[in-house]
């Protein structure tokens, strides 16, 4: 990163040099050695996203950013309706409610250290994962629309979880606003078998242990503690949230000039809030989110039912399930005044501070867990938002580690066997069909989650709560 | 005549997050059939997987030459995904504003190697160009 353009605000916050003719401002949150090693890639996108009709506040990239396509990953910006703003499937990205579901459980380490090669196995045999692995539902149209409109709510009715859990689900599981009728057909062909699926690239299930908590009393409220055994699980909206993001980004793009929205990267594709095109992908989006929570929902009853068996005596429930691929309406406060505003969060996590009615009632105090999950071989944070997230970031944080290295160069410094040996070498078990996939994933490709989550802490946009170490991983 | 995988006709070029891809061929037809053969390598060793064999026709109207390669690499995403399959073979004709093609390939086995999984192709460095040896034409896959 050229640091000659950005100005300092503090130490974790720096705005993006701008002409005098440019009235929209752009941010980048992380310390400076996390901002110097951000491609010039970054800016150029976040700049693009300030460029865009009704922005409200700045355009902001998240510590963990990074080049992305349109929107950086990590990038974040609210837009107004009632100010021409825009809704951008670029935004958004393909992978639409991509997102973590985190499980505490009552297992210790030493509850899970003679079992954990076999439960490996186990979770590999029983959590469909990898690219063309279907699982084991054949849905029809009706069951589809059910889902994209009924979310996680549809799974629990179909046996998979309990509806008390739901309380700890973004929305309560269910969004609402979708309409299964802006979905194509082929976006349904695609999700037939992929429900309860993990997909690919940097979707996992993983069993961790909680190594450190760094804030006690919202440890407690999260239920919590050193010692712990969680599951999470990095997924989303499987084929449909990708088709209707091809499909979406592609006539959104070639409508923006009859929308009389100059594009500065087509990749921003988008079109007013208040347009009918708009309305249909806000419609179709959302159906997505659905399907993602659903999905989310059914895997973690699958891993629920492989552990339980291993460990009869033992509870999962879900601690939080959070998206980061996803476009929300949401009342926030600024210049003094309440608007409801559209909030792009491309990887980035929603983030509420303490006091926040959306948040469930166990843990408003403490504000709403935030979960940033790391690579397969260093660990994941869980965080909590926090009151000053409002101000800085429309309540938002950072949603990974973030990569700091391309796929293509990783696949050249890494070979996928060689690397699951090393790991299992350091107490960390994983089990792939995918070596491509693995050596991709590998955690030197991406930064230190420890800086990004002390750069979100020290940003304001969230606090550490917990570090969690992976000691089974099911990747994709 | 068809495309099938190699060096000459399919590479790759670096993206952060995701995957750039690049397919080159004598008109613009054989260069999307290049990148189509650069997108399912991602997901599978060209030859390794070898179960049933599946076929897909594809047809859209695009007059934009761009954005016909998103299309072709999107539709030939969703009817691999439809079929469980991965596409090996590509054959794409071009008439004015409408685009005819055919991918034949093999649908997955239980145990085959698997790559990693494409979600689709984006508008990000997307270009279709003429070269001193014919076409290239080239975007970022979201993986």
């Amino acid at each position: 990163m050229d640091m000659t353009r950005l100005e300092r605000i503090d130490d974790f916050c720096w705005r993006v040099k701008r002409p005098d003719t440019t009235r929209a401002e752009a941010r980048l949150y992380g310390d400076r050695a996390l901002v110097a090693a951000m491609d010039d890639k970054v800016l150029e996108q976040i700049g693009n996203v300030a460029q865009l009709p009704g922005l409200v506040g700045p355009a902001m990239a998240m510590p963990d950013a990074h080049w992305g396509y349109g929107f950086p990953i990590g990038g974040v910006a609210a837009f107004d309706p009632d100010q021409g703003g825009i809704i951008s499937a670029g935004g958004v990205g393909f992978d639409i409610s991509c997102g973590i579901r985190c499980l505490h459980t009552t297992l210790t380490l030493d509850d899970l250290l003679p079992k954990s090669e076999k439960l490996a196995d186990s979770l590999f045999r029983d959590i469909p994962a990898g690219v063309g692995v279907e699982g084991s539902l054949q849905l029809g149209d009706d069951d589809l629309d059910d889902i994209m409109t009924e979310g996680a709510q549809w799974a629990v009715r179909q046996g998979y979880g309990d509806g008390a859990e739901l309380e700890f689900v973004e929305e309560h599981g269910r969004i609402k606003g979708a309409v299964p009728d802006d979905v194509s057909k082929t976006a349904k062909k695609r999700q037939r078998g992929e429900m309860g699926t993990l997909g690919s690239g940097n979707h996992y299930l993983e069993v961790q242990v909680v190594e450190k908590v760094f804030d006690r009393a919202a440890a407690d409220a999260f239920g919590v503690r050193e010692g712990q055994i969680v599951v999470s699980i990095h997924c989303g909206s499987r084929g449909l949230g990708h088709q209707i993001g091809t499909e979406y980004l592609v006539s959104l793009a070639k409508a923006a000039g009859r929308l009389g929205i100059t594009l500065p990267d087509r990749e921003l594709a988008c079109a007013p809030i208040n347009s009918p095109e708009g309305q249909q992908y806000l419609g179709a989006m959302n159906a997505a989110i659905n399907v993602a929570l659903a999905n989310r929902q059914i895997l973690a009853h699958l891993a629920r039912r492989t552990i339980t068996h291993f460990f009869p005596q033992a509870r999962l429930d879900t601690l939080f399930d959070v998206s980061h691929n996803t476009c929300k309406v949401e009342n926030h406060e600024f210049e003094r005044k309440k608007r409801w505003l559209y909030v792009h969060r491309k990887g980035a996590t929603r983030a509420f501070g303490p006091g926040n009615p959306a948040i469930p009632l166990k843990y408003r105090e403490v504000g709403q867990p935030v979960i940033i999950g790391g690579s397969m071989g260093t660990g994941s944070y869980i965080l909590a938002g926090t009151k000053e997230s409002e101000t800085r970031a429309f309540s938002s944080a950072s949603h990974g580690a973030g990569r700091q290295m391309s796929r293509h160069a990783a696949l050249k410094l890494w070979h996928g066997r060689t690397l699951i040996d090393e790991l299992r070498a350091n107490g960390i078990l994983i089990r792939t069909r995918s070596m491509r996939g693995a050596a991709e994933e590998a955690p030197g490709a991406y930064k230190d989650v420890d800086a990004v989550a002390a750069a979100t802490e020290g940003a304001g946009l969230a606090k550490r709560v917990a570090f969690l170490r992976p000691k089974v991983c099911v990747k994709g | 005549m068809s495309t099938s995988v190699n060096a000459r006709s399919a590479g790759y070029f670096e993206h952060a997050a995701d995957i750039g891809i690049i397919g080159r061929g004598l008109s613009v037809e054989a260069a999307f059939e290049g990148a189509a053969c650069a997108m399912f390598a991602i997901m599978a060793e060209p030859g390794r997987v070898a179960g049933e064999t599946i076929t897909a026709n594809i047809e859209f109207i695009e007059d934009d030459v761009e954005f016909a390669l998103v299309q072709w690499l999107n539709a030939l995403l969703a009817a691999a995904r439809e079929q469980r399959g991965v596409f090996t073979e590509f054959h794409l004709t071009r008439d004015g504003s409408r685009w005819r093609g055919a991918a034949h390939g093999a649908r997955w086995n239980a145990d085959d190697e698997l790559g990693t999984e494409v979600k689709g192709a984006t508008l990000t460095a997307l270009a279709v160009q003429p070269t001193a040896e014919g076409w290239e034409a080239r975007c970022v896959v979201d993986v």
